[in-house]
């Protein structure tokens, strides 16, 4: 007797055309944090993908509204974790841009030291764990073998491996020690040869190739109208990079490339994120250089800043100055005003929009998590796809839940 | 500056006889629409060459002093070729926490606006799929909302647990 598999007539159509349902996540390897998605396949071929998520929601925002603008840096370096000292200077960036702060060159060039280390640390992170998805294991050894060097380095300078909290308004919690200097010296010396072993695994390995090349293809237009921005544009064919394109720290000094691709497939985004580690690395050698002397700190009205932890012991003045600085009802006033602030951050136009009623702390503080914005297109990344190419695709829009969900 | 003129010329041509203002603060350019108006205002502002919606969100006014409206939407805008940026503001108040949705003119708008109603309440119409996008669909309140304490109003220690002998 023949086996009539649909007996029930209220199954949904879909079942009916032979579609099936799979649920992916909340909790799966290649997620790597925590979100899902819902994927309707004919076969093995993808027809829809309905992300969902919200499970790492957190509040940040809401949070935003109670900190001051130095406080509230422990909470932006916990949204892209994978780069934590790029998020602190976003928001620094922007703070300072609210309330008309030009920093000395020291610190200008210090941050821009950490801006394109954590460029490195987060692209490798992408870029190892993108292959580790697809069966390579070796290869994101040698990315986390690196990747521990900027740890040090991050320690180093601020007491913290992870969870810096390293800028302040007008500064930077500590100056750095020649001791450091030394360490990310170092670190350019030897980041070459194990960029090479990397990307000699990777890079004309057939298997990773056949897997990613003109799989979750983003045309230049979606890219454009989708708000995609940093190395996912970038692979899609829009040429914009906000260190060339509105120079802030210290980018107007140095020479460096802006790595497009034209695909706009996995491999392109793969290869941009390739080349602009070597990239970063040119910014760092050049910053290193040319490291100026003097202060961390900006001395202009004198309320912002923090003084030395000498001066708050041993002078009477110096205590006053960070009495009157750390205050809650004595602290530097901002305008009443609006501002957004953005950074070009290793993932993507990370930004800030401060609406401020007069102040130290924000009345609103928003974040332009470029994570929401490439999630958003994945649906229409992985049509058409096969359901091994959802590890790819997301592996290679790195999508850090953190940061996503805030 | 040129630019910035143009795109001026174009929306105020599109928008004949509505009072638009403009402002400045540190050289980034805003201007304020009404709300029966923005989806001609951004109609006109994306012919007229900003072609990347950069964020929407919002900011509740309630404790903001000297404030008339309730709730500010903001849209962000990028001209990716030239990189001009454009902030457009609007303001809605209740009861008719309403605005059209910007999706048909950009569709990264999609999520953004999601995430507005999400932790404001206001609502886009003509949105494709208009639901909560980060918290649970039964969750009541709006939690960017001013009037909404920081602790919460319980809903985490009141969560439904459900039991593995219930599931």
């Amino acid at each position: 007797m023949p086996l009539e598999l649909i007996d029930s007539p209220d199954l949904d159509a879909g079942y009916r055309e032979g579609l099936w349902t799979l649920n992916f996540g909340p909790q799966h390897p290649a997620t790597h944090t925590t979100l899902r998605l819902v994927l309707q396949l004919d076969g093995e071929m993808v027809i829809g993908a309905e992300p969902d998520i919200g499970f790492l929601h957190s509040g940040f925002e809401k949070l935003a509204e109670v900190l001051d603008y130095n406080q509230y840096v422990t909470i932006v370096d916990r949204m892209n974790y994978i780069s934590p000292m790029a998020n602190e200077i976003a928001w620094h960036h922007a703070v300072e841009g609210l309330l008309g702060i030009e920093l000395t060159p020291r610190c200008k060039y210090i941050r821009t030291i950490f801006a394109e280390l954590m460029r490195i640390h987060d692209h490798l992170l992408c870029t190892g764990t993108c292959v580790l998805d697809l069966g390579g294991a070796t290869a994101f050894m040698y990315a986390f073998n690196e990747r521990e060097k900027i740890y040090e380095i991050c320690e180093r300078a601020s007491g913290q491996r992870f969870h810096t909290g390293y800028t302040r308004v007008g500064g930077l919690l500590y100056d750095v020690t020649d001791d450091w200097i030394k360490m990310v010296r170092d670190f350019c010396k030897t980041f070459p040869p194990a960029y090479r072993d990397f990307a000699g695994l990777v890079m004309k390995n057939r298997i990773f190739v056949e897997r990613t090349k003109g799989v979750g293809v983003l045309t230049k237009e979606d890219a454009i109208a989708g708000g995609a921005t940093g190395p996912v544009a970038r692979a899609s064919g829009v040429e914009r990079d906000l260190r060339r394109d509105e120079p802030y720290l210290a980018y107007n000094d140095f020479d460096f490339d802006v790595c497009c691709a034209q695909g706009g497939d996995c491999y392109a985004r793969f290869q941009v994120r390739m080349m602009e580690m070597l990239e970063s690395l040119k910014i760092i050698e050049q910053a290193l250089d040319n490291l100026p002397s003097g202060p961390v700190f900006t001395s202009g009205t004198g309320k912002e800043g923090i003084p030395d932890k000498t001066e708050v012991y041993r002078s009477i003045e110096g205590l006053i100055h960070h009495f009157e600085n750390i205050m809650p009802n004595r602290q530097m006033p901002s305008p009443k005003e609006s501002y957004y602030g953005a950074t070009e951050s290793p993932n993507g136009e990370l930004g800030y929009y401060i609406v401020s009623d007069g102040d130290f702390k924000a009345y609103r503080a928003r974040t332009r998590p470029p994570s929401l914005l490439h999630f958003s297109l994945f649906s229409r990344m992985i049509k058409g796809c096969m359901l091994s190419d959802v590890a790819a695709v997301l592996g290679s829009i790195n999508i850090i839940a953190a940061e996503l969900d805030r | 500056m040129s630019e910035t003129k143009s795109l001026k010329e174009s929306l105020e041509s599109k928008l004949t006889g509505i009072p638009l203002s403009w402002s400045e603060f540190r050289s980034q350019q805003r201007v304020t629409v009404p709300a029966s108006n923005i989806a001609v205002a951004l109609k006109a502002l994306r012919d007229a060459g900003m072609d990347q919606l950069i964020d929407i969100t919002a900011v509740d006014m309630l404790e903001y002093p000297g404030a008339t409206d309730r709730f500010e939407v903001v849209y962000l805008l990028l001209n990716t070729n030239s990189g001009e940026r454009l902030t457009v503001k609007t303001h809605v108040n209740e009861p008719e926490l309403k605005l059209p949705s910007a999706c048909p003119i950009w569709f990264g708008a999609d999520w953004l606006e999601r995430e507005v109603y999400d932790m404001f309440g206001i609502v886009f119409d003509g949105h494709p799929n208009f639901k909560r996008l980060l918290l649970p669909d039964a969750f009541e309140s709006f939690p960017l909302r001013k009037d909404y304490p920081v602790k919460g109003r319980g809903e985490r220690h009141n969560f439904p647990i459900i039991t593995r002998a219930e599931s």
